[in-house]
């Protein structure tokens, strides 16, 4: 490795500052959590509040993501690590993953208001489980997939060399994760500000609460026709976005570069200038051996077992026998988690049971509506990235300039988006169901895309010299050659997508604009007027076929068409 | 060069240090074993080999003896008791390496010391001379993927050394090397344990590589297949006439290439000369079809012709710079078809197996394909099936099954993927991966020449 040239002392200086920022924006922000809750926030329109919440949307998004990341991290661990625990878990991933989240707030605003008697901290705490929901599932798959393939030896020489549970984890399962989860983190991040809007009001009933931020703003904004405004929060959150990208999740990136399993290296590492400045930083040198180092190596000492002396053979009695206590309260506890589950199962059977045939066929009708609009949204974004991802993909030269560009606009979460699009479309007739499904469209079309130019980059040259030779062009080209070749990827893209266009729905069905509440026909209306009017049963109904549908199609269509695109179509 | 002075003996003279009793191991009730009733037996100072095909169980073996799998029957002796669990005795040389790409070499070796009482400074030094001594020395602070096979190997038994085990284990240590590196590094290590430089007292080694067993180890064991068992223990070259090529360590390649390329026979026929006839193990229903891909197969028969048809195994392994197991794969496919004679430690092409290098694609097929019927007791199974099958079409699951009677599950699976290789050469039948299915090629109904070949 090259010799590093030490960063100029003004990194250290700005390392300072942002430190100390970071430090006043979170107690500021703190100080606001003991208040009590407020039916109707002010939410001030002037453009200097803009950068205060701003700092308050982002460490919502922060405090959620961390809480996903350690719940994601623990529970893949449980599941690689148990065959049992496996078969339940992964399951039941799948299915957290489906169920619409929004269903939810209502209750968990409800039960955290209660919790800490009209706090605000209570209705903060329900904006971050809300982030939460939408950041933690792929994490927790991207790291479950990682223990999965950790190479076989590796895993024994752990275990050869008694490395522990503890160690075990820290030398060779977190680091096997790095890549999967930082990719990951990004994606999770881009989930948690399409719900940036969502999380920072709720309506109850006839009251509707707001907490400061980036989100109410821009909400704040559509709803009083401000487009000035509108288009300062979009800017700031733009602004936030790239800067979030270049400082955090770039670095991150190309030093993650490291933890790559290939034993080889490899030309083309991602590069961050920002990550070279930080490397040659004397303060970051100055923490990871004061602080860092330090820590770990306690953490180190407290979390291994004892040591042994060098060359001894314990005698196997030294081994405690698993304990009949711990075994006993495993079972209790087990026991109890299953008859909740069961209860809860049972009571929401009751109170679907009752709903009427009329309401069922309401609820039918809903998902029918909603289906139509997810497969339209996914046939419109197949139909434009399709060809636009395969020219940019085959075009090196333009895929260099035209990627960074489609990355930023791709950031802007389409629901921040939404109110303009409401704006031009409610005029027309049938407005809101143009609207709800160019939100769909908006919120994944840049899934299929990236896939799309990822798999028409990853065509063999010598694939494309061969269809030159043979002189195969025009649509025969696409058939034997493009089409075949980003098959896998462009399955992968639509998985997501749909995942996302339903999710989009309930957003997008239901809305209030400029004071005026406005719904078409679909399951997320049905859900989001259900949570509006508290009505359960429906709510409860709405939410399970919901989450049954895309269980299904996930495992009707998706799952079939993704074990083919393996099975024939992969390249390698 | 350093050395590591060995700690001072543990095991009650007269004990083996580690052995294996009546180890059997099966995944599924109805499967085969992958190992059936072996017994192993490691003793102080000793170096064993085993040695045999892919698919024999030996590296399973290895993992039982490190307590890294449990026997489904038997037990693993340390010091004559009973053990379970990961034997804190053994350090592993693993095949691929098995190096932490984010730790540099240093950390890699300091590894097996983190679980030791040892303070950090006496971990450092210890990994420094264990460094030293497998000549590692300027790359402590190098990550493996800055390193060459045969270095990124050095790690792999520095870290394995630094822990003092008492057993060593080395799993197919050389094979992900090139020759000459190989060749190197074996050196290397036959002479840190003659001069008792390694700070371990025993040593075990997979391999599939006969010249090798015969050049490190003082005792060799040679595996059977289907299921997994030890055909045969032969005695090592004395270690001093190991160098070179002397006429002991020739004699002792040649017998065990007899041994391997026949194994459907007792290997005691190839100890003294044969005066009786030799015996067959009892048939299977099936016999294993060797992992043969059919261009190396059609590729060998006319570089055999080439050359006249006849030449030693000794030559070929050297001219055509193959693996020893590739090749005995090869020779035994030949023998199988009827394409082939081993003699002798000699190959020597049938009329048949010339006729099949000589003739054009076509007949080529024909000649595969009626050899295949007669000899390939899976072949005739599979046909026959497709045959009786009113649609004439079979589902893969039904065949694996069959095969699983036979075969444990990972050798079922590759049985029947050579199996649908050949046969889809042969033109006997097509099999359509997605849907699973087998179906019996109609334009090559096998009904005349499957009875002309009876």
């Amino acid at each position: 490795m090259l010799p590093r040239p030490a960063a100029p002392k003004w990194v250290d200086v700005l390392m300072l500052c942002a430190v100390a920022a970071v430090g006043y924006g979170v107690t500021h922000a703190a100080t606001r959590w003991g208040q009590p809750i407020a039916s109707g926030v002010q939410v001030d329109l002037s453009p200097w509040r803009l950068p205060v919440y701003a700092g308050l949307s982002t460490l919502r998004m922060a405090v959620a993501y961390v809480i996903s990341l350690v719940f994601a991290v623990a529970y893949a661990r449980a599941a690689a690590h148990n065959r049992m625990a496996e078969r339940f878990l992964l399951p039941l991933l799948d299915i957290l993953q489906s169920v619409p989240i929004l269903s939810f707030m209502p209750g968990v605003v409800l039960g955290l208001a209660a919790l800490f008697h009209g706090r605000t901290i209570g209705l903060e705490l329900a904006a971050v489980v809300l982030i939460f929901t939408s950041q933690a599932w792929n994490l927790a798959f991207g790291f479950h997939q990682a223990l999965l393939t950790i190479p076989r030896e590796l895993g024994e020489a752990s275990t050869v060399y008694r490395l522990g549970a503890w160690r075990r984890f820290l030398r060779l399962e977190l680091p096997s994760g790095v890549i999967p989860l930082v990719a990951n983190s990004m994606m999770s991040w881009a989930g948690g500000w399409f719900f940036l809007m969502a999380s920072e009001q709720f309506t109850l009933g006839n009251d509707s609460y707001r907490l400061q931020g980036l989100g109410s703003y821009l909400a704040q904004a559509a709803e009083t026709g401000n487009l000035g405004a509108m288009a300062l929060g979009l800017l700031t959150l733009v602004v936030v976005i790239v800067l979030l990208d270049q400082l955090l999740w770039r670095p991150l990136l190309a030093w993650s570069d490291r933890f790559k399993l290939e034993q080889a290296g490899s030309g083309d590492a991602p590069q961050s200038a920002v990550l070279d400045a930080l490397r040659g930083s004397d303060l970051v040198e100055w923490i990871s051996r004061r602080v860092v180092q330090p820590v770990g190596r306690w953490l180190d000492e407290r979390l291994s077992p004892p040591r042994v002396p060098l060359g001894t053979l314990p005698s196997m009695t030294e081994d405690p026998p698993p304990s009949r206590a711990w075994a006993v309260v495993r079972m209790v506890v087990l026991a109890a988690l299953l008859g909740i589950v069961l209860w809860g199962a049972l009571s929401a059977l009751h109170v679907v049971v009752n709903l009427s045939p009329g309401e069922w066929g309401t609820v039918a009708i809903a998902a029918g509506a909603t289906l139509v609009r997810t497969l339209v949204a996914l046939a419109l974004a197949v139909a434009w990235t399709v060809p636009v991802g395969v020219w940019i993909g085959l075009n090196p030269k333009w895929s260099r300039r035209a990627q960074p560009i489609v990355q930023v606009i791709a950031s802007v979460p389409a629901t921040a988006l939404f109110p303009i699009l409401l704006l031009a479309l409610l005029a027309l007739p049938g407005g809101l169901n143009i609207a709800a499904v160019a939100l769909m469209l908006l919120g994944t079309q840049w899934y299929v895309l990236f896939n799309v130019i990822a798999g028409a980059t990853a065509i063999p040259s010598d694939l494309k010299e061969a269809a030159i030779t043979y002189r195969v062009s025009g649509w025969r080209r696409w058939k034997t050659l493009i089409l075949p070749a980003i098959f896998p990827y462009l399955v992968t893209g639509m998985i997501t997508a749909t995942g996302g266009a339903w999710n989009a729905s309930i957003v997008s069905e239901y809305v209030t604009f400029a004071g005026q509440k406005r719904s078409t026909v679909g399951l997320g209306a049905l859900i989001a007027q259900a949570a509006d009017q508290g009505h359960f049963a429906v709510l409860l109904a709405g939410t399970l076929v919901m989450a049954g549908i895309v269980i299904l199609l996930n495992r009707l269509v998706w799952r079939r068409l993704y074990a083919l695109a393996e099975s024939r179509y992969r390249l390698d | 060069m350093a050395t590591i002075v060995a700690p001072p003996p543990t095991a009650e003279p007269g004990t083996a240090l580690l052995a294996a009793r009546d180890v059997r191991k099966y995944y599924g009730d109805d499967q085969a074993p992958v190992l059936d009733r072996v017994n192993v037996d490691l003793a102080e100072g000793e170096f064993v080999a085993l040695l045999g095909p892919s698919g024999s169980g030996k590296s399973t073996l290895l993992r039982i003896l490190a307590g890294l799998m449990e026997p489904s029957e038997g037990e693993v002796l340390v010091h004559g008791q009973p053990w379970r669990g990961p034997n804190p005795q053994v350090a592993i040389v693993f095949q691929s390496f098995a190096l932490f790409p984010w730790l540099t070499v240093l950390q890699n070796v300091e590894l097996g010391l983190l679980a030791t009482t040892l303070s950090e400074e006496e971990r450092r030094a210890r990994a420094l001379k264990a460094i030293d001594l497998i000549g590692l020395d300027g790359f402590e602070e190098a990550f493996p993927k800055e390193l060459s096979g045969g270095m990124k190997q050095r790690v792999g038994f520095a870290r394995a050394l630094v822990v003092q085990p008492e057993v060593l284990f080395l799993d197919e240590p050389f094979s992900a090397l090139d020759v000459l590196t190989a060749e190197h590094l074996r050196a290397e290590l036959q002479q840190l344990w003659q001069d008792r430089s390694l700070p371990t007292r025993a040593m075990l080694m997979v391999t599939h590589n006969i010249d090798e067993a015969v050049t490190l180890a003082d005792r060799i064991l040679v595996f059977g297949a289907n299921p997994g068992h030890v055909r045969v223990e032969l005695r090592g070259v004395p270690a001093e006439q190991r160098k070179g090529s002397g006429a002991a360590h020739t004699r002792l390649v040649e017998t065990i290439y007899r041994i391997m390329t026949n194994p459907e026979e007792d290997p005691a026929t190839f100890l003294e000369p044969p005066k009786r006839a030799p015996r067959r193990r009892a048939k299977r229903r099936y016999q294993a079809i060797p992992d043969v891909g059919l261009d190396d197969l059609s590729g060998f028969v006319q570089f055999l012709s080439g050359i006249g048809g006849r030449a030693s195994l000794h030559e070929l392994s050297r001219d055509l710079q193959m693996r020893h197991d590739d090749l005995l794969a090869l020779v035994e496919a030949m023998d199988l078809l009827g394409f082939a004679d081993v003699q002798e430690r000699h190959v020597i092409l049938t009329p048949l197996g010339q006729r099949f290098a000589e003739v054009e694609l076509d007949e080529e097929k024909a000649i595969f394909r009626a050899a295949a019927l007669e000899h390939v007791s899976l072949m005739r199974y599979v046909v026959g099936a497709l045959e009786d099958a009113p649609s004439h079409t079979v589902q893969d699951t039904q065949v694996l099954e069959e095969l699983e009677h036979a075969f444990s599950g990972e050798e079922a699976r590759r049985q029947f993927e050579t199996m649908v290789d050949w046969g889809r050469y042969a033109e006997l039948f097509t099999y359509d991966t997605s849907a699973g299915e087998l179906r019996l090629d109609e334009e090559h109904r096998p009904g005349a020449e499957a009875a002309e070949a009876e």
